[in-house]
């Protein structure tokens, strides 16, 4: 492809030139991006005289204090909420790929009545949100009894990633050989044992969707607001947006926590980047 | 071909395995997605009596939302709103999520870091966004301010989020500044599945690349512009998480951002004076429930059955 490529346009150092416009357009518009979340890191390092008076600049000798994190740490429980959002995040996800792998064995791997009618059903939650349904939901966790408990939290995001994990996983399942499966039948592997088997080869399809799924859960303020208001089972969401709330004029404590909220979400971007754009494409093809 | 590669299976062993692999599945979804979702929209045919008993209502409470004047005209404006709110995501995030997703393309070793990069807002919470740009906006910090007339533009500046007639544009653009990198990923990974000698055939005809986007990409494109703009749809007449974070439930000033969601949380939960209404919740809810359904709908059986898609 390349020698056609370049017998058909014009020279490499006007090529060069010519993509300079795009570099230049993509640079700035990357500079838009981060500039603001660059500008709250940078800002939470800093005195209150700091902020106020140099904004731009990067902490100084004179300008550098700590002083925003001492009160988050001395004031809000971050440690419970960041425990809490763990939790959720950790055991839904893992239900999320179990189940949802489960069920999409059983709708790639059998011919059965009905099985076109379940995978509809089950695909409708892509499109219709699951906020929707909150005044059942709320009442039904009322009656549980699972309101303040992160059981409630867990149950709700499980059946909101339930659909798009099945729908795309159901894909990758159908493309798994069936001389594999049936070598092992053969061999009197029970059709669990057949499961174990598959799981393991769809392996990237299930980190992309795990981090493409993880991200809405651990970012959602709605349900932890409407669920699990109480300072116990807050997540980390909520109690960033109530300590904010409350300590909405300390600028040092507002920087500094909204820093400690941005980083571990970035520091696992930076290493998962990769499945989570594989994740939005194989979400795409549907 | 699965039924010729596995005749037998069918006859041999229907119920338990299969039982065991799909209910989870099922039952978790249907009691905590789909059963409450019906008993909402059921709960807008009710209302609750004094003594806290629910009794049937028939469209009582749809013709309270639509005609009574302490209702309907909160409802049309935040339909309006959030109307505008989608209009502002269709036009300015799904244009630059193209625009980048083209020059992505061509863009060789660093594609994958700028790609990265731009993306990086969009995984963050929008909760942090929002205080992120409430704090950059503010004039108390005086950042935008001093941006501006440094430029020599400070002549510019307002208290954009505070004010009653720019408030729903900025909260607007803030979202499209996360998500832009929703379509710009969706458009670049359709636009490089496009087969090199198609483009190639039509740069030998002559075709500059401007015409080579627009004649021959971006009809290939067309079914991500579809879902790129119902995801758009169905996220904005859900969100809420932005306005409520800078805006507070009230949606101020004046509910000059108040959308579907705010609305929503308000008449379910109360607000000031006013008590929260589980039926009136359910009937608000109900309404985007159709309006989504709506969308969807057109965009299923209008948008998808006009246009072709091309086997790449």
């Amino acid at each position: 492809m390349a020698t056609t490529a370049h017998s058909l346009h014009p020279s490499p150092l006007r090529r060069r030139l010519g993509s300079l416009g795009p570099h230049l357009i993509l640079i700035s518009y990357t500079l838009i991006a981060l500039f603001p979340i660059i500008l709250i890191v940078m800002n939470s390092f800093k005195s209150r005289a700091g902020i106020f008076g140099a904004p731009f600049q990067p902490p100084s000798a004179e300008t550098f204090s700590t002083v925003g994190y001492d009160t988050v740490f001395a004031r809000a429980s971050f440690g419970t909420y960041f425990l809490n959002s763990l939790i959720v995040t950790g055991m839904s996800l893992m239900l999320i790929l179990l189940i949802g792998a489960m069920a999409s064995f059983a709708l790639s791997e059998y011919k059965f009545k009905g099985n076109a009618l379940i995978a509809l059903y089950l695909s409708m939650g892509i499109m219709i949100p699951i906020r929707l349904g909150t005044v059942g939901i709320l009442r039904m966790m009322v009656s549980l009894n699972l309101v303040n408990n992160l059981l409630g939290l867990i149950l709700v995001y499980i059946a909101q990633g339930l659909p798009l994990t099945i729908f795309i996983l159901t894909q990758f399942m159908r493309q798994v050989p069936g001389e594999l499966k049936d070598a092992a039948r053969i061999d009197g592997a029970s059709e669990y044992r057949i499961f174990r088997l598959v799981v393991p080869l769809v392996r990237p399809a299930l980190g992309a969707i795990g981090v493409f799924t993880m991200i809405p859960i651990w970012n959602d303020l709605w349900f932890p607001l409407i669920l699990a208001p109480g300072d116990k089972t807050a997540t980390i969401t909520l109690g960033v947006q109530q300590f904010l709330g409350q300590f909405v004029s300390d600028w040092n404590a507002v920087l500094s926590s909204l820093t400690l909220a941005m980083v571990p979400i970035i520091i696992l971007y930076m290493i998962f980047s990769r499945q989570l754009m594989r994740g939005i494409t194989a979400g795409a093809i549907k | 071909m699965q039924a010729t590669s596995h005749p037998p299976r069918k006859a041999r062993s229907f119920p338990t395995h299969l039982l065991v692999f799909l209910a989870p599945a099922v039952i978790v979804y249907t009691l905590f997605m789909v059963l409450p979702l019906i008993d909402s929209l059921r709960l807008s045919f009710f209302t609750t009596t004094p003594d806290n008993k629910e009794v049937l209502n028939g469209l009582q409470n749809y013709v309270t939302l639509f005609t009574d004047s302490l209702w309907a005209p909160f409802f049309q404006n935040a339909l309006g709103n959030n109307i505008k709110f989608f209009i502002i995501h269709m036009v300015v995030q799904n244009s630059i999520g193209l625009l980048l997703a083209a020059l992505l393309v061509s863009k060789g070793r660093l594609r994958g870091t700028y790609r990265t990069l731009i993306f990086m807002p969009t995984v963050l919470s929008v909760v942090i966004i929002g205080f992120i740009w409430n704090l950059i906006l503010s004039p108390l910090w005086g950042v935008t301010d001093g941006a501006l007339k440094a430029i020599g533009l400070g002549k510019l500046y307002q208290p954009w989020l505070g004010l009653e007639s720019t408030a729903l544009t900025t909260l607007s653009l803030i979202s499209v500044w996360q998500f832009v990198g929703i379509p710009m990923m969706l458009f670049y990974t359709s636009l490089i599945g496009i087969p090199e000698e198609l483009l190639e055939a039509a740069r030998v005809d002559g075709a500059s690349s401007w015409n080579v986007f627009w004649r021959v990409k971006f009809p290939l494109i067309l079914p991500t512009v579809g879902i790129v703009s119902i995801l758009t749809f169905v996220g904005n007449f859900n969100a809420f998480d932005l306005i409520y974070t800078i805006k507070g439930a009230l949606a101020g000033p004046n509910f000059a951002s108040d959308i579907m969601g705010t609305f929503f949380y308000r008449t379910f939960f109360g607000f000031q004076l006013q008590l929260g209404s589980p039926t009136m919740g359910a009937t608000v809810a109900t309404m985007m429930f159709l309006i989504i359904l709506t969308g969807v709908l057109i965009y299923m059986f209008v948008w998808q059955r006009r246009v072709t898609t091309y086997e790449l």
